[in-house]
């Protein structure tokens, strides 16, 4: 599955030469001697313990009855999917969760990019600036979302700084909207981020020649079209790392959420995570694992389509 | 204004032959680059010092008002001593240190052997180690795990489950690494009979380091500032600045005091920030170079 998108491409062709490739004469150092498999072992048992096993128990447990109430643990086949289906839980918040991945996935790359392109010639203001906007991407995003809880409060910060402007009095709850506060939590995790796919978009324009943007200059092309035309398609590997990882880490995540919204109103921000959080902490391991199970599940059949159809969209281009 | 000689020195060296001058929208460029980080990132920030400034009455309902009187190092001495702020910092540091240099160790020796050796087994071996960076970790079994194993709620467990997680991170970014540069100087040490782990830590070690700069910054980020996976494996045994932030702030006794989370919030923040700002260039030379190789 994996080794489909990501490993193939740089891996076969080099498939001779490990054995280094020694003039003529030299007798052939064996792989095993300068490059011993053992080395991998480190790794791959803290792998196998602490990612891969916990996993697995995803499978077992998610068809048991495993509660913080009672310590035998029985198996009751789907019944735990059953009962979160029916109750419309199972589907809300897998609904929840795709959405908020995409409105961050869309907000983050439109900020970051626009930051790289906004600051990226060399002068030391836009060096400044961009530490600046790195910022948030070093703070904790529990922290982020008690700033914005504060600032988006009604008649909070945001609230007086919109009643100066528009001189009338705005007292909008931006978390307290069952239909939109998740855009404005989904804008909040953009805004924690931006900062580090404006960092890898800004990286991905300075891998562009100097000599084809001269060239389209002294060809008499305007700003606008160079972008669209040269400088858009050489930056597709730096969009796909980016949509990638904002769609991963938005799916994966809790602390924004958590600490602005914690899930409300009304559980229409509560995305997987959240869920798992709180039924965890009600002793519900059996459903909290079931979710788990279902995140797990989500990102293999989100993830794997999406780096293909970007890769493809990378090797068109 | 200082911002337009270094522009425009940058703008005619650039072009070069051709021109240009400086158009307007390159003399206004640093004036609403300025604007639009004070609006977007300052407004956000002075909250959080001026409302850490400010008394318990004034902070009751955050605004962008500056505080009357200063109290910043009086509200940032009563979270230290009140939210136990540093055995919490010690419990950061203990799960963290550990952590990322066991993950940065033992991911590099794996990136260089599948990256040295391309066999088909090399090659799902990668594909299975570098899968972490998709998938999800398994928060709620890993506790059981743990318990299984004797490790539950303790440090170790805590240290295991970072490297678990983050390893697939580091194992792709160096594994990356490692194919860009050439195998002449490991060859020139193992001709001159250095057995594989001297080539590695004495050879190949530091030649990773950007990569490892990168790795370090990533995974020190998200590992400093967790506080999920934290909540389900250390939760209520061993305190991080993040969880202690989250335990108070969720309770009764932050409830509506504005002022002492964002102090909280600063004392949280500063290491991180005092890292970044010394090893600033280097940090974000590391990052680009690292991402798109």
């Amino acid at each position: 599955m994996l080794t489909a998108t990501d490993t193939p491409v740089p891996d076969r062709p080099l498939a001779p030469p490990p054995a280094p490739r020694g003039p003529a004469g030299r007798t052939r150092r064996r792989p095993d001697r300068t490059h011993p498999m053992w080395f991998m072992a480190p790794a791959f048992a803290i792998l196998l313990v602490f990612f891969f096993l916990p996993t697995a128990f995803n499978f077992v447990y998610a068809f048991t009855d495993w509660s913080g109430f009672k310590s035998a643990i029985r198996p009751v086949g789907f019944d735990n999917f059953a009962d979160l289906a029916s109750s419309g839980t199972l589907f809300s918040a897998l609904r929840i969760t795709v959405v908020y991945a995409v409105l961050v996935a869309v907000f983050q790359n439109l900020f970051g990019l626009g930051l790289a392109l906004l600051l990226e010639r060399d002068t030391w203001v836009n060096r400044t600036l961009r530490v600046f906007f790195l910022i948030p991407v070093l703070m904790s995003a529990l922290a982020v979302g008690y700033i914005f809880q504060a600032l988006l409060k009604p008649e909070g910060s945001l609230d007086q700084l919109l009643s100066q402007i528009f001189r009338q009095h705005i007292d909008y709850a931006w978390l307290g909207d069952t239909r939109w506060t998740i855009v404005v939590v989904a804008l909040v995790h953009a805004w924690k981020w931006m900062g580090l796919s404006m960092l890898i978009y800004l990286a991905g324009l300075k891998t562009i020649p100097e000599e084809i943007m001269e060239a389209s200059r002294i060809d008499g092309a305007s700003r606008w079209h160079a972008f669209r035309r040269l400088r858009f398609p050489l930056l597709a590997p730096a969009i796909t790392f980016n949509v990638a990882t904002a769609l991963l880490g938005s799916m994966n995540g809790f602390d924004i959420v958590q600490a602005t919204t914690g899930g409300g109103p009304a559980r229409t921000t509560e995305i997987l995570n959240i869920f798992i959080y709180r039924t965890f902490g009600q002793g519900l391991f059996a459903q909290a694992t079931t979710m788990s199970l279902v995140l797990f599940l989500l990102v293999s059949l989100m993830a794997f389509p999406v780096i293909r159809i970007l890769r493809k969209r990378e090797e068109i281009l | 204004m200082t911002p337009h000689s270094p522009a425009r020195r940058h703008a005619s060296s650039m072009t070069g032959s051709v021109a240009r001058g400086t158009s307007f929208p390159t003399r206004l460029q640093p004036f609403a680059a300025t604007a639009l980080a004070l609006v977007t990132i300052g407004i956000p920030l002075w909250l959080v010092v001026a409302t850490a400034g400010k008394s318990r009455g004034e902070a009751l309902i955050p605004d962008l008002t500056p505080p009357t009187h200063w109290h910043l190092l009086e509200n940032l001495g009563e979270v230290w001593s009140e939210g136990e702020v540093p055995a919490a910092f010690f419990g950061s540091l203990l799960v963290v240190v550990p952590a990322v240099i066991g993950v940065l160790i033992f991911g590099s020796m794996a990136s260089w052997i599948l990256a040295r050796r391309a066999t088909r087994l090399n090659a799902v071996l990668y594909a299975l180690a570098i899968s972490g960076i998709i998938l999800p970790p398994a928060v709620v079994t890993v506790v059981l795990l743990l318990r299984q194993l004797g490790l539950a709620g303790s440090a170790v467990g805590m240290i295991g489950v970072y490297m678990g997680i983050y390893m697939s991170t580091v194992i792709f970014f160096v594994t990356g690494f490692v194919r860009t540069i050439p195998t002449s100087l490991e060859e020139a040490a193992q001709i001159d009979g250095a057995g594989p782990v001297r080539v590695f830590f004495h050879v190949v070690l530091p030649l990773l380091r950007p990569v490892l700069a990168t790795a370090t910054i990533l995974v020190c980020l998200y590992v400093w500032n967790d506080v999920f996976y934290a909540f389900f494996v250390v939760g209520g045994r061993l305190d991080t600045l993040p969880l202690n932030l989250f335990r108070v702030a969720g309770a009764g006794l932050y409830l509506n005091n504005w002022h002492l989370i964002f102090a909280y919030v600063i004392l949280m923040s500063l290491p991180l920030v005092v890292v970044f700002a010394v090893a600033q260039r280097k940090i974000i030379s590391g990052i680009t170079s690292g991402a798109v190789k």
